[in-house]
């Protein structure tokens, strides 16, 4: 006896098998990703006041990668309708485009990860710290023996030594760099022996738990992105076969990965706002 | 005088011929029944490797700091520090290993082996042959959940053997101990469970699907066997619980390799120094996400069970389970509610009384529906024919052994009384109950039960009963004492059973352990040790009786009602010729009018012996 109900859909239900299945993956995907929202949720409302930071990322490159998602998605369904209605170069085309711009958002993401990779805390000898990006760094450069020196663009500020205003305007310059206390900061070319640097750290995950939860989050999203990339990467190349044996199967399959991508669309539509905006 | 001649016979040609080798027959397999077995094997070997560090542990407590008898040797050398040295030094359990034996302990009896045996192995088998179906929705996939389960428990099992060890900060692994402690093992701890977790996440997509999809002809809502409702509620349980913790085990991992502060306080210091991480993370945070799955876990753990106890209660009582509807409601509800109270295992966190409030009243609440099912179980014996064979009576020993561990839990759901009680041998011997003479009765009914359909042959009765006998009495000397010590101010997870907090070490201190709450813990070895004694007869049993166990004259040697019953015996790949057409519901057992005691599920018309009775149904 075969598996009924694989392409043709139960009476009562109205779906195929694999459509209550990626449902089903989508519930637990959106409890996945509720988890790490309200693990966010609960780190900002514990966060020490003013220490929460604000317009760390750029919002016109998280803006692009938003509309480059949401088009994807278009043309995902585009795809998807265009097996329906029996074209199968079109649907090749849609979903070429599909797999291009997957592969753009995930370009500015690797664009956006670098620029935190290469921006550095510095917690420098005289208590001060110095906050900016990496302009270069001597190839003799070794913090623990003491040798060498790094220039970074950016600015210092002095947290040890500030009281009350001045302690707000200090943290804003880097906590808090949209708002008008934060652009008054000046950056300049700074240079640094290693011997002036204490310690010092890039704007990793480890850096504060903002960064901790920004990477979780967008490098979950970025490996769903991907996964589901290579899923309709897959069935573009090798769908072909399908197409000719079995070709409402083969929709379907379509459709199936198109609900999934919907979803990883989704979940950026909650990110931008939350990570990039509030 | 005849001579014997060859009788010609028709060959008989299988309408769906598969020419499959031994591996895609035997180990990749995509048929349910063989994933089934799969599951059952491993998953009654990591139950065997889960008592045996029990049984270390328990030597400990009594015998503290001598060395472990018959294995102290192996320990020694197989479990090593990143120092070189040995975590067992002269057969003696360190304070680390003892906490690495507790931690993994845990983790594999719940994640290794219950979790696969009652939900994967028995359901898998059992279900799609429950409702009529040839396999399980997503055979792939379902083959794909079990293999991922394997790599899971490989590297749960192969962390003992790296330097420094297992993980050793308790199943529960609360942040910022866990990932404090020097060693790797903590790292595979959570690889390890992110593999388990997408192992159950797989599965738990596939039994939904299965049920919603592939029920037969006939076979509506309410005419599923309850077993088929139980496993349907714990796999949405699995599907929606689990994922947090998936995230809380990323973020661990974070915290481990790669110095994130998720669950790391501001100002955290480790052995005196100032841990060079960033602060601002929150250690109640790793608790709120795990017990969002902890507590649907243990429902995870319960539900199977009460679906094979409802399955051979009705089965040898020859009577219908009393108060269907009202054993599916309840499922139902005890899925619902097991996501909004798992605070209960963190009053002592400092919550504030509103938050203690709502979470002490669901926790009440959900005791409603779990002692409605077990109601429905005891008022299901009434008046019936029971027969007293192996599988009923570990399922008659569950009601009572449950309801104990029930009930136990009801001071622990209120605050004030967890006061006292909070992670004490109180709560050790409350969940225990639940699983070991409850769950565990249960899933060793099961395979009493459905080892004929799948062998085609019978257990030994005797070696049964003998098995029974034992496990019962063994597992009540265990873990009755336990409540008695807990009560006493006993604390879990003490390398020396508590000789630091003694009458005799600190005479003067207030609330000391008497020297008989300490004297107890040899009983309760001679206790563990009669146990796993008693489960002797149960393995030579289920290994002898597959080749040598008496052969059933029937494809339905109990004359049950359900499907997977009308097969042949074991059921071939596909199960079904064509789907069978189900009539009528899964109980119907002793109905007046019919001809036998019994009307299987796809019976169109009931037998009738007497022509001028009619029967009530058609």
């Amino acid at each position: 006896m075969d598996i009924p109900y694989t392409v043709q859909p139960r009476p009562d239900t109205g779906l195929y098998n694999a459509k209550v299945g990626i449902w089903l993956f989508l519930a637990s995907e959106v409890m996945l990703f509720g988890a790490l929202f309200s693990s966010y949720i609960l780190l900002r409302v514990g966060a020490v006041e003013g220490y929460w930071p604000h317009g760390w990322l750029n919002i016109p490159i998280g803006t692009a990668n938003t509309l480059v998602l949401i088009t994807s998605s278009i043309t995902t369904v585009m795809a998807w309708a265009s097996l329906k209605m029996n074209q199968f170069g079109r649907f090749k085309f849609y979903h070429a485009c599909t797999i291009l711009f997957a592969m753009t958002f995930v370009g500015i993401k690797s664009y956006e990860y670098h620029d935190k990779f290469t921006h550095y805390s510095i917690k420098l000898a005289n208590g001060k710290i110095a906050d900016g990006h990496l302009v270069e760094k001597s190839k003799d450069f070794n913090l623990e023996k003491k040798t060498g020196e790094m220039v970074i663009h950016g600015h210092e500020v002095n947290f040890a030594e500030a009281t009350g205003e001045k302690l707000q305007e200090e943290l804003k310059s880097i906590y808090d760099i949209r708002s008008p206390e934060g652009r008054k900061a000046k950056h300049s070319e700074l240079r640094y022996n290693a011997s002036q640097i204490a310690s010092m750290e890039t704007y990793g995950p480890w850096h504060n738990t903002y960064t901790a939860i920004y990477f979780t989050l967008t490098g979950l999203h970025a490996l769903h992105v991907i996964g589901g990339a290579l899923v309709i990467g897959f069935l573009w190349s090798f769908g072909g076969k399908m197409w000719k044996t079995d070709p409402e199967r083969f929709t379907n399959r379509i459709e199936i990965s198109g609900l999934f991508w919907h979803f990883v669309d989704l979940v950026w539509i909650f990110l931008f706002p939350v990570l990039y905006l509030l | 005088m005849a001579t014997a001649q060859a009788i010609p016979h028709p060959v008989v040609h299988e309408t769906h011929h598969h020419e499959t080798d031994f591996w895609r027959t035997y180990i990749f397999s995509t048929d349910h029944k063989v994933i089934g077995i799969q599951y059952a094997i491993t998953a009654l070997f990591f139950l065997f490797f889960g008592f045996l560090l029990m049984l270390m542990m328990r030597w400990q407590i009594a015998h503290p700091g001598q060395p472990v008898p018959l294995v102290g040797a192996l320990l020694e050398n197989t479990l090593r520090t990143a120092q070189g040295g040995s975590l067992a030094a002269k057969g003696v359990i360190s304070a680390d290993l003892y906490n690495m034996f507790g931690a993994m302990h845990g983790t594999i009896m719940v994640f290794m082996a219950i979790v696969p045996l009652a939900f994967a192995a028995f359901g898998n088998y059992v279900v799609p042959l429950m409702i009529g179906a040839p396999d399980m929705a997503f055979p792939r996939v379902n083959m794909a959940s079990y293999q991922a389960y394997v790599i899971g428990g490989l590297i749960m099992f192969v962390s003992f053997f790296i330097p420094d060890g297992a993980a050793q900060a308790g199943w529960t692994s609360y942040s910022p101990l866990a990932t404090s402690i020097a060693s790797n093992g903590q790292a595979f701890w959570l690889v390890g469970m992110v593999c388990l977790i997408t192992s159950s996440l797989l599965g738990a997509v596939n039994f939904i699907a299965t049920i919603i999809q592939l029920r037969a002809p006939g076979m509506t809502w309410m005419r599923l066997p309850f077993f088929v409702w139980a496993q349907f509620v714990t796999a949405f349980l699995l599907l929606l619980a689990f994922p947090p913790l998936e995230a809380a085990g990323v973020m661990q991992l974070m915290d481990k390799v790669a110095h994130t502060s998720f669950f790391l306080p501001t100002g955290l210091a480790v052995g005196g120094t100032l841990a060079g991480v960033s602060g601002g993370g929150s250690p109640l945070l790793w608790q709120h996400l795990f017990w969002f799955l902890g507590h649907p876990e243990v429902y995870v753990l319960i539900l199977p069970a009460m679906g094979i106890v409802a399955e051979i209660i009705a089965n040898n009582t020859r009577k219908p389970l009393w108060g269907y509807k009202s054993l599916v409601y309840s499922a139902l509800t005890i899925g619902f509610l097991s996501f909004i109270v798992w605070a209960h295992h963190m009053y002592l966190t400092g919550m504030g009384t509103r938050v203690a409030t709502f979470f002490q009243t669901t926790t009440m609440i959900i005791s409603i529906p779990s002692v409605i099912i077990l109601t429905c179980m005891f008022l299901s014996l009434w008046g019936g024919s029971i027969r007293f064979n192996t599988p009923m009576l570990f399922v008659m020993a569950f009601l009572p052994m449950f309801g104990i561990g029930g009930l136990t839990g009801l001071p622990l759901g209120f605050n004030f009384s967890d006061l006292h009680l909070h992670d004490t041998y109180y709560i050790i011997a409350h969940f225990h109950y639940i699983v070991a003479p409850g769950t565990i009765f249960a899933l060793f009914a099961g395979v009493y039960y459905w080892f004929p359909k799948i062998t085609g042959r019978m257990m030994s009765e005797f070696w049964g009963k003998v098995h029974f006998w034992g496990s019962l009495i063994f597992m009540n000397l265990i873990f009755q004492p336990m409540f008695a010590q807990g009560m006493a101010g006993m604390l879990r997870r003490m390398v020396d059973g508590g000789a630091n907090y003694s009458q005799a070490q600190v005479p003067d201190a207030i609330g000391g352990l008497n020297a008989h709450m300490l004297d107890l813990h040899r009983y309760i070895l001679y206790a563990a040790v009669g146990l796993g004694l008693a489960q002797i007869p149960f393995i030579v049993n289920l290994f002898w009786s597959i080749n040598n166990g008496p052969r059933v004259t029937s494809d339905n040697p109990w004359q049950a009602t359900t499907l997977e019953w009308q097969t042949p015996t074991p059921p071939p790949h596909g199960n079904f010729d064509q789907a069978p057409e189900v009539y009528r519901g899964p109980y119907e057992y002793s109905v007046p009018g019919h001809g036998t005691d019994f009307t299987p599920q796809n019976e169109p018309e009931p037998r009738v012996t007497n022509p001028k009775t009619k029967p009530l149904t058609a």
